[in-house]
């Protein structure tokens, strides 16, 4: 109900206008069911749309799509959690799995799972267990996410640099001549200081298991994620990455237009992004890339949203409805073309069009090389102690390897009571 | 302080002697201050007429090169904004209305109605003002989760339901009334309840209409409470629907400035027509300790 | 004063106060107690799924925030922007409110309204505008500072400049609030001392020194003490503007509570560090209090 006001002062009017307008929770219509679902950044400005088909389907249902900033999103879900005040479908980035599932927030979709008709094979392997914890299937994959290089060829062809690198040598030494080219105030690539995933994915390409001693203890200072660390610190050492984090670029498109770097690395929803941002004359200028590796092509994320139906929803028949027809090939196509999101079912991606784009065909390429986050309830945690690390190893706040000890330390300090838990799972055998 | 302000103004209409320099430099550096405090606003109220992205270009533009109110529209249309502006409305009318309803009876009571315990109580709730209400906020919000309020305007009420400030603001005030007033009133057979609202309430209005700007300007600006306790976002209120824009749109610098005017005007134009009121709000709670 | 009147005004002051107390109490120091049980035990995360997995603790948790590094930056970052910057935003309002009540100033009225406005505008609304500012490539503060020759800092995103740039905002936005205390208290100081003084020939300074200062101190005492316990409770500016950030730098011990509490649900950790907030804020009072009173000699006025 839109209220056409001005910027006026108060005046009653306003008062009964609102007390009519807002009921509080529960204002159904008569017999009608009332569907709220939550979805992040691009994927909540959309959703709302593919929902308006649902809903011609489904008569006497309507869908309420809340959109929140990702920022936000953790934060909100768990308040959301304690406060009792959940929607009934979510979409949950498949590290946060295991997190809403230990506090029991998910509703187990197996039976549901039985009864239709989706096959887990037509899924992405390695994305379908992420989302089942302990034996049960806790959520149902929507889109998949794994990060790239998204980069100016024509800036790295002025650079000299013809051909995309494939190794970590081969990549420092393009961002090297990009940085040359471009001089001062010019760099590479944009890494925010302030986000874990790449110095986690440099790690997994590296070989190491982040966590150690089935998920309790920290594994940072082992050779392996050393390397990846010195490697990652290296970029902006040689200045070949700006030390900003996310917030203080004012607008990172911009600042792609205007060539203060040729290459960031980041996920699907950009495609769509790109696109709307960028201005036409660079529409031909952008593609993207497979991770490099240390040794060859290499590792990305295994990441992706899920859809859940958190339990304690007044109507899971229509929510999994819901699910179920936000999951149908078409409608995974449609919200391709929308956000740029890459389907999570290997049938939507036998549409033409996916397979067309040689941007999207990137990502079907890095798809083949995934693997996941430690699957524990403290994973967001222990990912922002990661990058605040790293983040004081870049600024020179803290030599590499007390930021890796300190990191050590911390993360120890954080599992001790999943540790503490697993001891008594143990002591008190398997029925606990 | 009236006195010594019309002295003061007297002495200054009077005292036009001396050098011309002193005054000269003296209100050069009030303007100067003026400005730079007045500065951010403008610039927030020029930028929010901007055009997409004009505000981030090298050197900063103090203008609009053409203003526009799209951004405006945006807010009212897509975003929304007007509902949250309803709600921090109704949140504050409503909240105003029962800190003033709670604090004008305890704070009479407190001032001229002898209870047993009543001194050791009053001391007692003053040592609310000593503790940072961030300590109560987390076990509130679980207390609030037990009584399915959170997520709902009555949650969001909850702390400006009752304020230790406005009993004692109130009490200070009610203190100063004429007891025999009050006497005579009894001895001629009026109610305490009479009293109050024939005798007390008319003497109490002025404190209570600074408490009603002064509650109602607190309740409209708070921020962390709201934030905790509403996950829905047809009830934000403003402050939390602007961070909340913040996190989508931080790249759009015209926008958020053109939410934050939506915020801050209204409160500023309130301000400036009863600032009286408020002014006398912030001193009386001071001088007189 | 007997009899059955007496009782019917102690009958009528119970019902009276009655709502406020009960509200008060329960919805106020119901929660501080039931925080104070929190900080003695492990509540965290998976109690809220589980509530058998919650451990009494005893004083662990103030243990843990004694020994942990992320405590003491936080104790840190707070103590050094109430202690610097409380004292600053005094002595500007001061020196302000000198002006604006100066026997010379005219439109006395327009300066202080102008003067307060910052104090009544949403803090978040103009966080968000101060953080606008602070770009440091399309600022306006670095473009300003520019014209003055000052090269350009990244003012939220050097960790040694963020915190005062986070108190550069923080002053601004308050300072006409004690302002307008202060004026108040000059025009509260007799004529006849400054004039006394002035026929004792003391200048301008001399007279500020011991007529001014003296008279404003029981406003001064309010003033600080409030300001104080004002800034030890900084929340909304780093988190709008820092996200606590840079290299935690701006992460006041609030942030650090708020972070614990609603972000990682470690609630009986951060009840503990809310309990020691307050500690730290009677400490500080009563500290300034009793050195206002030896200074003053009982001058203050509680």
């Amino acid at each position: 109900m839109r209220l056409a006001r001005g910027l006026a002062g108060p005046g009653l009017a306003a008062l009964v206008l609102v007390f009519g307008a807002c009921a509080p929770r529960g204002g159904g219509q008569d017999g009608g069911v009332r569907l709220r679902m939550w979805a992040m950044g691009r994927e909540g400005e959309v959703v709302g749309e593919l929902a308006r088909e649902f809903e011609r389907e489904h008569p006497g249902v309507r869908v309420e799509v809340q959109q929140i900033p990702w920022s936000a999103a953790h934060e909100k879900l768990l308040t959301a959690h304690v406060g009792g005040s959940l929607p009934d479908v979510g979409q949950l980035g498949n590290s946060w799995i295991a997190e809403f599932g230990a506090l029991r927030a998910l509703e187990p979709l197996d039976p549901m799972l039985a009864a239709s008709g989706l096959d887990r094979d037509d899924y992405f392997g390695g994305i379908w267990d992420t989302n089942v914890l302990e034996g049960e299937t806790l959520g149902l994959p929507w889109y998949v996410d794994t990060r790239l290089l998204f980069y100016r060829r024509d800036l790295l062809e002025r650079a000299g640099v013809m051909r995309m690198p494939e190794t970590w040598a081969e990549w420092r030494a393009a961002l090297a001549a990009v940085q040359r080219r471009g001089g001062p105030g010019r760099y590479g690539v944009f890494l925010p200081t302030n986000e874990w995933m790449l110095p986690v994915v440099l790690g997994l390409q590296s070989g190491s298991p982040l966590l150690a001693d089935g998920g309790t203890r920290g594994a940072f200072r082992e050779p392996e994620f050393r390397r990846a660390f010195e490697f990652y610190l290296g970029l902006f050492r040689e200045g070949l990455a700006p030390t900003l984090g996310i917030q203080e670029i004012a607008n990172k498109y911009q600042e792609l237009e205007r060539g203060t770097f040729a290459m960031m690395v980041t996920g699907p929803w950009e495609l769509g992004e790109f696109a709307r941002r960028l201005p036409d004359s660079l529409q031909g200028a952008w593609a993207t890339a497979p991770l490099p590796g240390p040794d060859g092509p290499g590792l990305s994320f295994a990441g992706g949203s899920s859809l859940v139906l958190f339990r304690g929803s007044r109507h899971p028949e229509a929510a999994w409805r819901l699910m179920e027809f936000l999951s149908r090939p078409e409608q995974q196509v449609r919200f391709w073309r929308l956000t740029g999101d890459l389907p999570a079912r290997r049938a939507a991606w036998a549409d033409p069009a996916l397979g067309a784009d040689p941007r999207t065909r990137a990502f079907g390429e890095q798809l083949q090389r995934t693997a996941p986050c430690p699957m524990v309830p403290e994973w967001e945690e222990i990912a922002t102690r990661i990058w605040e690390q790293a983040d004081r190893a870049i600024r020179g706040a803290t030599p590499p390897d007390s930021a890796l000890a300190e990191l050590d330390r911390t993360v120890d300090r954080l599992l001790e009571k999943r540790r503490w838990l697993a001891a008594r799972r143990v002591a008190r055998g398997p029925s606990s | 302080m009236s006195a010594g302000e019309a002295a003061g103004a007297a002495r200054a209409a009077g005292d036009r002697r001396g050098p011309g320099a002193a005054p000269l430099a003296l209100h050069a550096v009030l303007i100067a201050g003026a400005a730079l405090t007045v500065a951010p606003i403008l610039w927030m109220v020029s930028a929010s007429l901007m055009s997409p992205g004009e505000a981030n270009t090298a050197p900063p533009p103090l203008l609009p090169g053409r203003a526009t109110l799209e951004h405006f529209r945006e807010l009212f249309t897509h975003l929304d904004l007007a509902r949250a502006f309803a709600n921090s409305l109704l949140v504050s009318v409503l909240g105003t209305l029962c800190v003033l309803f709670t604090s004008s009876l305890a704070g009479y009571a407190f001032a001229k109605l002898p209870f047993p315990g009543r001194e050791g109580l009053f001391r007692f709730l003053l040592t609310a003002m000593l503790v940072p209400a961030q300590v109560g906020m987390l076990p509130l919000f679980l207390m609030l989760k037990q009584l399915g309020l959170v997520n709902s305007y009555a949650g969001v009420l909850v702390p400006w339901l009752a304020s230790v400030f406005g009993i004692f603001l109130v009490r200070q005030v009610a203190l100063a009334i004429p007891q025999d007033l009050l006497d005579s009133a009894r001895l001629d057979g009026a109610g305490e309840g009479r009293i109050y609202t024939s005798i007390v309430l008319p003497l109490l209005a002025p404190v209570l209409a600074t408490l009603a700007v002064f509650v109602f300007m607190s309740s409209w600006n708070d921020f962390l409470w709201p934030l905790v306790v509403l996950s829905d976002e047809r009830l934000y209120t403003l402050p939390v629907a602007l961070a909340s824009l913040m996190g989508e749109h931080v790249q759009d610098t015209e926008l958020m400035m053109a939410g934050s005017v939506v915020t801050v005007l209204p409160v500023l134009l309130v301000f400036v027509v009863l600032q009286r009121w408020y002014i006398r709000g912030v001193m009386a709670g001071s001088v007189k300790g | 004063m007997s009899g059955p009147l007496a009782g019917r005004q102690a009958r009528a002051g119970l019902v009276f106060a009655l709502p406020s107390v009960v509200l008060i109490l329960v919805f106020f120091f119901g929660p501080v107690l039931w925080g104070l049980w929190l900080s003695l035990t492990d509540f965290d995360l998976y109690a809220i799924g589980d509530p058998s997995t919650v451990r009494f603790v005893g004083l662990g948790n103030y243990a843990r925030a004694l020994e942990s590094g992320e405590f003491w930056n936080a104790l840190r970052v707070t103590l050094l922007y109430a202690f610097v910057g409380a004292p600053i935003s005094v002595a500007v309002s001061l020196a302000a409110a000198l002006l604006v009540d100066s026997r010379l100033a005219r439109w006395k009225p327009f300066f202080r309204a102008v003067y307060f406005a910052p104090v009544v505008t949403t803090l978040v609304a103009v966080a968000i505008v101060w953080r606008y500012l602070y770009q440091p490539q399309y600022g306006l503060v670095n473009a300003f500072l520019g014209r003055l020759g000052v090269p350009a800092v990244d003012w939220l995103g050097d960790p040694h400049w963020a915190l005062p740039a986070i108190l550069v905002l923080a002053v601004w936005k308050n300072f006409g609030y004690n302002l307008l205390i202060f004026v108040a208290g000059l025009q509260a100081v007799p004529r006849e001392l400054h004039e006394a003084a002035a026929l004792d020939g003391a200048g301008g300074w001399q007279r500020f020194r011991h007529v001014t200062l003296p008279a404003l101190a029981p406003v001064s005492l309010f003033v600080s003490v409030t300001t104080l316990i004002n800034y030890f409770q900084l929340f909304a500016e780093p988190y709008v503007m820092t996200q606590g950030g840079p290299l935690r730098s701006t992460t006041s011990l609030v942030l650090y509570m708020y972070e614990q509490g609603f972000r990682w649900w470690r609630l009986g950790f951060a009840a503990s560090l809310a309990f020691l907030l307050f500690a730290l804020i009677l400490a500080a009072t009563l500290v300034q209090l009793r050195l206002q009173a030896r200074r003053g000699g009982g001058g203050a006025r509680a």
